[in-house]
């Protein structure tokens, strides 16, 4: 019987499971124990079991209209403890920065001034909202929900590569992945202590209610999304679900008089906080885009007049886009007097002239991205681009070079994989997320780790087969056995007597019919299909690179 | 509760009680074209076409058409392919609040339909039909089991019932429009579950009136049009509230239209009686339709308002 590991092969960058062939970190010896006596058979059977439990339970994400279960790998991604505190830790000090950064350019301007970042980079942000500046939150938080996207390097250091702070979605299929993967794999998970992952929603209600505008005290909250046509529908849903909250559309909203109220069978209730899913663009079609009919008309001035709180905030993008990121370090020791504890990847402004020059020199060696793109929108990978698909690129770079930014071509850390019967090495990364509730920056155990399916391939991007994986953060010691209501014990089997029944009780003209009602229920128009699907189109299946 | 998503869970209930009656009326039907000798196919096909409120297609039409366009055409609300599906994209928009159970029962059907067709090939119409009525009824008990009895639960049931008359009135009606032969009462019962029921409530006597008389005004027997507009009933005054100043209930009559019109479609069956019922066969089932689409037209304008996406123009902003 061949051993499950045996042609598994080493790839390029930092294997998580082996430090050298054969040989398995400690972090992963009792994952391995147990697998390895599996056949690849029985592991393929798990995996099916695996997906056909998605599909029926609709843990899918949308692409193009067309709802896809979001593959979940059988083999789950492990972190010791004491990677996770410096993960924790560091993504932690980059929300409390962004937090400050933001409170700062939507106010004072501080740091504006003290030259640490360069107006014109804030200002020319296609996210930065004038709209909102002198809007304060009553507790101050802009960034109730973070996103940080981490990879491995080839030594194996947690590295950030994107911060994002609009909308981002996944955090759904890291409740979902670990209830599978206990269904599906229990022996797997009797062998190792994990951190539970199902706090998250009670941690984002809480943050949520602590957001309330002033004099609230049972805050009603609710979740928008833009509707079933969107991409992260399903998370939006579950969100709700989870927290005991309403998930409403724009067209379940009304605002009146800087009030929200929403539509309901009884009339029109008050909502007090809305966990919005939905892009700044189209989120209030009286200060942004007039053709949105998946907002809500007057939601802005109503969180101006401090009525309702919207999170996250509107204008959060400008602290995502990716030029600022290239500033966070600095802003890091700017706010919080602090060195940081995640590096960024090593990245190039391209707006000073000498370093433009030497990026189109070295274009089939970087990795390029558009700053304002979500997901894998635009991203090229220069050793993997043609000459034609480069020379296209430096006229684009050369022509907006604030629109774009440089990284060196990291080879992400790679995990043991299924691929058709067999395990393979596949790229990863890692998005956890972090939610703060104005005392304090909570960061989920773990977060979502996404592997690109394809051999070699470091855009991990559903659309193009990419996956997800159980992210398992081991608990700090061992945890004593926990024990509900005391010992247990084995109950005494119960024998009948022969004679006893089983169970209680066991004894015992024509007439012209009217045309079919045609009403499908409530449904949304075209325009609003074709808007849903435009938002965060592509972010849970984002967009790593590299 | 949202006014949308009352509308949803009130689809939900009608479309799945549509697609397991579809399935149980064409499954008799269809049956029956088989084993009588004497019917005539294209005559009956028509019949029960625009009985179910489908237009006849102009080219001849057979059995294998029909099974076609009540059962498997997916772009109809009105076949049960379509029905479910309607059922399961309600359902997505309602996630939150139906039960787990209850969505992954009518996701995995879903998924399921695909291999309708297959199924109608290589095992028949029958097993398709069959499966149908399963999975309904798994759907049926998943909400009975797993719902609160809240108002979510309320309009489900109220769309539901509605459908039921509804359903069972057409069928009714296909008795009536084929001069009273075809199909028989035999098969009527057959396609509401109701025939063995039927037999132990008059004791074996197959007689016309009392077929139509079952399953107009049986009180006891879920399916019969009489039950049916008491469920919904129930759930129309459940659904107002009674407690507090403005919640009274009013001293003349009911709180609402829909009240009303059930209230009156119930009492007209009630007090005329089986014999004059039935010497008013036609128009009496044709008032039942009537009935439901006012129904559903009341129920709409009271509870779920016009909900849909309010279009922005740039310069009605200014």
């Amino acid at each position: 019987m061949a051993d499950l590991f045996e042609d598994y092969r080493l790839g390029p960058g930092w294997d998580e499971m082996f430090g050298e062939p054969g040989m398995p970190r400690e972090t992963y010896e009792a994952l391995h124990a147990t697998l390895q006596p599996l056949s690849s058979v029985e592991l393929g059977i798990r995996a099916e079991v695996l997906a056909r439990a998605f599909l029926d339970q609709g843990i899918t994400f949308a692409l193009k209209g067309i709802e896809r279960p979001f593959p979940l790998d059988i083999v789950p991604r492990i972190i010791a403890a004491d990677q996770w505190r410096v993960v924790e830790a560091g993504v932690a000090q980059r929300v409390r920065t962004l937090e400050a950064f933001l409170a700062d350019i939507y106010g004072a301007g501080q740091v504006l001034a003290d030259g640490v970042v360069p107006r014109r980079i804030v200002v020319t942000s296609a996210h930065f909202h004038r709209e909102v500046a002198g809007v304060n939150p009553h507790n101050g938080v802009r960034i109730h929900v973070a996103g940080v996207d981490l990879v491995r390097d080839e030594q194996g250091t947690f590295r950030v590569l994107e911060d994002n702070v609009r909308v981002p979605s996944g955090v759904s299929y890291v409740m979902e992945n670990r209830r599978a993967m206990a269904h599906v794999l229990p022996e797997v998970f009797a062998a190792t202590r994990i951190q539970p992952v199902e706090s998250y929603p009670g941690q984002l209600l809480r943050a949520l209610r602590a957001a309330a505008p002033v004099g609230v005290s049972e805050p009603t909250v609710v979740v928008l999304t833009p509707g079933v046509h969107n991409s992260a529908y399903f998370e939006h849903a579950l969100l709700a679900r989870e927290m005991g909250v309403e998930l409403v559309e724009g067209r379940d909203l009304v605002c009146v008089g800087n009030e929200v109220a929403m539509r309901t069978t009884a009339g029109e209730q008050r909502v007090d906080v809305i966990y919005r899913r939905i892009d700044d663009d189209f989120l209030d079609p009286v200060h942004f885009r007039a053709d949105s009919v998946i907002g809500v008309a007057g939601l802005l001035n109503a969180a101006r007049a401090g009525r309702v709180t919207i999170a996250n905030a509107v204008g959060n993008g400008v602290a995502d886009d990716k030029l600022l990121y290239t500033y966070v370090p600095e802003l890091i020791r700017y706010y919080l007097d602090e060195e940081p504890i995640l590096p960024n990847v090593e990245t190039y402004r391209l707006e000073e002239p000498d370093v433009l020059d030497h990026v189109l020199d070295r274009l089939d060696q970087l990795v390029l991205k558009p700053v304002d793109g979500s997901g894998g929108a635009g991203i090229v990978i220069g050793s993997q681009a043609s000459d034609e698909e480069l020379s296209l690129l430096a006229e684009k770079v050369r022509h907006d070079p604030r629109g774009w930014i440089a990284q060196r071509e990291v080879a992400l850390s790679m995990v043991p994989t299924l691929v058709g019967n067999r395990l393979r090495a596949r790229h990863v990364d890692l998005r956890p997320f972090a939610v703060n509730d104005g005392e304090r920056v909570t960061v989920l155990p773990g977060g979502l780790t996404r592997v690109a399916l394809p051999e070699g391939a470091l855009v991990v991007n559903s659309s193009q087969g990419g996956g997800s994986k159980d992210t398992w953060v081991l608990a700090e010691a061992p945890v004593a056995a926990i024990t509900v209501g005391g010992p247990v014990e084995t109950p005494p089997a119960v024998y009948l007597a022969p004679d006893e029944p089983a169970g209680a009780g066991a004894s015992t003209g024509t007439s012209v019919p009217a045309p079919r009602s045609p009403d499908p229920g409530p449904d949304s128009g075209p325009v609003a299909v074709q808007q849903q699907q435009q938002q965060q189109s592509a972010r849970i299946d984002g967009a790593v690179s590299c | 509760m949202l006014s949308r998503i009352a509308e949803s869970l009130y689809w939900i209930g009608r479309y799945v009680e549509r697609a397991e009656d579809t399935a149980r009326i064409l499954d008799v039907h269809l049956h029956r074209m088989l084993a009588d000798p004497w019917a005539d196919e294209e005559t009956a096909c028509r019949s029960l076409l625009a009985v179910m409120g489908v237009p006849p297609p102009e080219q001849p039409v057979s059995a294998a058409r029909v099974v076609g366009l009540l059962g498997l055409d997916e772009s109809s609300h009105s076949s049960v392919v379509g029905a479910l599906a309607a059922a399961r994209e309600n359902a997505r928009g309602a996630r939150e609040t139906i039960s787990a159970d209850m969505w992954e029962g009518l996701n995995a059907t879903w998924h399921g339909l695909p291999d309708a067709r297959r199924r109608v090939e290589q095992q028949g119409v029958h097993a398709f039909f069959r499966w149908v009525r399963e999975r309904c009824a798994l759907l049926a008990g998943l909400a009975d089991a797993t719902m609160s009895r809240d108002e979510g639960w309320l309009f489900l049931v109220l769309g539901r019932s509605v459908e039921r008359v509804d359903m069972t009135a057409r069928l009714l009606s296909t008795h009536v429009r084929a001069g009273g032969s075809i199909p028989s009462w035999l098969t009527l019962l057959r396609s509401c579950g109701a025939w063995e029921t039927f037999l132990r409530t008059y004791r074996g006597s197959l007689d016309d009136r009392y077929a139509a008389e079952f399953l107009l005004l049986d009180r006891l027997f879920p399916r019969s049009v009489f039950a049916a507009l008491s469920a919904a009933e129930a759930c129309l005054t459940d659904l107002e509230p009674t407690g507090g100043p403005g919640g009274q209930p009013g001293r003349v009559g009911v709180a609402t239209e829909a009240q009303r019109i059930v209230g009156r479609a119930r009492t007209n069956l009630e007090f005329r009686g089986a014999e004059e019922l039935l010497a008013d066969f036609p128009s009496v089932l044709a008032s039942l339709e009537r009935t439901c689409s006012q129904v559903n037209e009341a129920v709409s304008r009271r509870y779920f308002r016009q909900t849909s996406a309010v279009l922005w123009v740039p310069e009605a902003v200014a």
